[in-house]
């Protein structure tokens, strides 16, 4: 099944002093994130990632198409019972406590009174946030620690999908490589996380899919291990000695030297005539690695080619 | 449901207790009350009048300025801060939301009309060395005040729901201070011919008459508030502040946010 699914989903804001002007913020979109998967879904600023989450977890009206959320409508309250929503730059009630606030949400979640306590502390530690910070009101954290505090409460209700909008903003590197982490392990418990993101090298370490969208337009969807690592067909040669680099350009390859250490990309047929031209002017091999393509090159030539209907 | 509509109604109440506003404003009045007590004892004959009007009205203002200055908040900066993202997502319905913030704010006033209150009773004891029989009317006043709180509060809460804080709080002070002469509208409407005085009775009834609800200068002079008038002004604020917290609920409804 389908945790999140949406047809023709679409957006548009009416602008303009008379309102008569309309702008379209998400055009239609139809995208399915399976179950148990870790979904990615990129796009630079503005490109309506925001908007599509915002649409999705029911907190703004379509102006067209339909959607479903863990097969049901997102207006039905058992519905939002399963899933954790942690929002772009989380903001919290200033005056609470990460523990106030958590054992707010555990009333809203209808977590059951004696379990509270032990589930909010565990939640607490899980994201990082430790006894010392328990009782400081929220008006005194940096973006980071709030960062973690959305992300608890988010999780706290153990929810079947959740859903994260820029989850790694405002993190140090450090941060960020425990929210991986802690998005690997709740993907191996099995819960679905959508979350969008502009980070590339974050989406191509947790996804199994992304989607790309541009300016409100669905632009790709695809399996990240099929995107990344298919063989362009050109080989990276590295080598050390500026002896060569007259030879080789003679031949034809574009060299690039930083001190004595050289770089070549060539074409995969080539490789064997390149190797013997170094050897023959006694340069020092070191390495000869096959160019793959990554989720940045997939991400770049998605972003500006034509909208895309998504299986 | 009554569950999450209590979560929200105790949040939003430790929220407001937590905010240097509030104390500002009590500390505001007991300085009036303070001062209604000098003023008494340097006026011969009336001094229990003077600080009953003085001590009542300074309960009713500072609590109206909190309810109009928490309650153009409540819902406005939970949409700006985007809190209400990660509480609407849950199973909360968007009029669970209102009411319970209705019923937090609605709390926060009642502990302070009640602490003010305290005060006033004690400047009252030491100014008249006791207290007397005809001082349980004043209590039927300071109920009659929250009743203001109460509809004062859904009006925030109502414009609070579609429009921008300084709006709401603008045209919040507004509706009060029209609704406290309510009543000399109506009688400039009856006074009134063609057009003018339609429009002008339509508005006295449409704007919550705040005139009925003030009994400080009746109480002041020591009259008594009859049972009827506490049942009959209780039935009107109910009914009042119900209807308005109902339209916030269905303007939040659909409110899309940003």
């Amino acid at each position: 099944m389908a945790s999140i699914e949406t047809v023709a989903l679409e957006k548009t804001y009416q602008v303009g002093f008379w309102r008569k002007k309309t702008k379209a913020a998400l055009r239609p979109l139809t995208l399915s994130v399976p179950d148990g998967e870790v979904f990615g879904y990129l796009g630079p600023n503005g490109a309506g990632k925001t908007t599509t989450l915002r649409l999705v977890m029911g907190l703004a009206a379509p102006t067209g198409g339909s959607f479903k959320v863990l097969g049901g409508d997102i207006g039905d309250p058992s519905i939002r019972a399963q899933i954790g929503f942690l929002p772009e730059q989380p903001y919290f009630y200033d005056y609470l406590t990460p523990r106030e606030l958590l054992s707010y949400f555990a009333g809203l979640s209808a977590i059951p009174a004696k379990e509270r306590t032990r589930r909010i502390e565990a939640t607490l530690k899980r994201v990082g946030l430790y006894e010392d910070a328990w009782s400081t009101q929220l008006r005194k954290f940096s973006k980071g620690m709030l960062q973690r505090v959305g992300l608890a409460q988010a999780i706290l209700h153990e929810p079947k999908l959740i859903v994260l909008d820029e989850p790694m903003s405002g993190l140090d590197p450090m941060g960020r490589r425990e929210v991986r982490d802690l998005i690997e392990e709740l993907n191996h418990e099995g819960k679905t996380i959508f979350f969008s993101t502009h980070i590339l090298s974050d989406a191509e370490a947790l996804c199994d899919r992304v989607a790309v969208l541009n300016r409100g337009e669905l632009r790709g969807v695809g399996v990240v291990a099929d995107l990344v690592g298919s063989v362009k067909g050109k080989v990276e040669i590295m080598w050390h000695g500026t002896a060569a680099v007259a030879a080789m350009q003679a031949q034809g390859f574009d060299c690039h030297a930083v001190g004595e250490t050289v770089r070549a990309v060539v074409p995969e047929s080539d490789v064997d005539r390149a190797i013997d031209t170094l050897r023959g002017h006694r340069a020092k091999l070191v390495a000869v690695t096959p160019m793959r393509t990554t989720l940045e090159d997939y991400f770049l030539a998605k972003l500006n080619s034509p909208a895309e209907v998504a299986r | 449901m009554t569950n999450r509509i209590g979560t929200i109604a105790f949040n939003t109440f430790r929220e407001a207790v937590r905010d240097r506003v509030l104390y500002n404003l009590i500390v505001f009045a007991f300085l009036m009350i303070g001062a209604s007590l000098l003023l008494g004892q340097i006026t011969i004959g009336v001094q229990r009048q003077l600080l009953i009007n003085l001590g009542l009205t300074a309960i009713s203002i500072f609590g109206v300025l909190i309810a109009i200055f928490i309650g153009i908040g409540l819902v406005s900066k939970e949409i700006d801060k985007r809190t209400l993202y990660t509480v609407l997502t849950r199973p909360v319905q968007r009029w669970e939301f209102i009411v319970g913030k209705f019923f937090g704010l609605m709390g926060t006033l009642a502990v302070n009309a009640g602490l003010m209150t305290v005060g006033f009773f004690i400047a009252l004891i030491y100014l008249m060395r006791g207290l007397q029989a005809s001082d349980a009317s004043i209590l039927a006043a300071v109920y009659f005040i929250l009743l203001q709180f109460m509809i004062v509060t859904a009006v925030a809460l109502l414009l609070s729901s579609f429009s921008t804080p300084i709006e709401s709080a603008v045209l919040t002070f507004a509706i009060f201070v029209v609704g406290s002469f309510s009543e000399d509208l109506r009688g400039f409407a009856e006074g009134a011919k063609g057009a003018t005085h339609y429009v002008a009775m339509t508005i006295s009834y449409l704007i919550p008459n705040f005139s009925a609800l003030n009994y400080i200068a009746s109480v002041a002079h020591g009259n008594a508030v009859p049972a009827s008038m506490i049942a009959w002004n209780t039935a009107y604020a109910l009914l009042y502040a119900g209807a308005v917290v109902c339209a916030a609920a269905i303007i939040f409804q659909n409110r899309n946010m940003k």
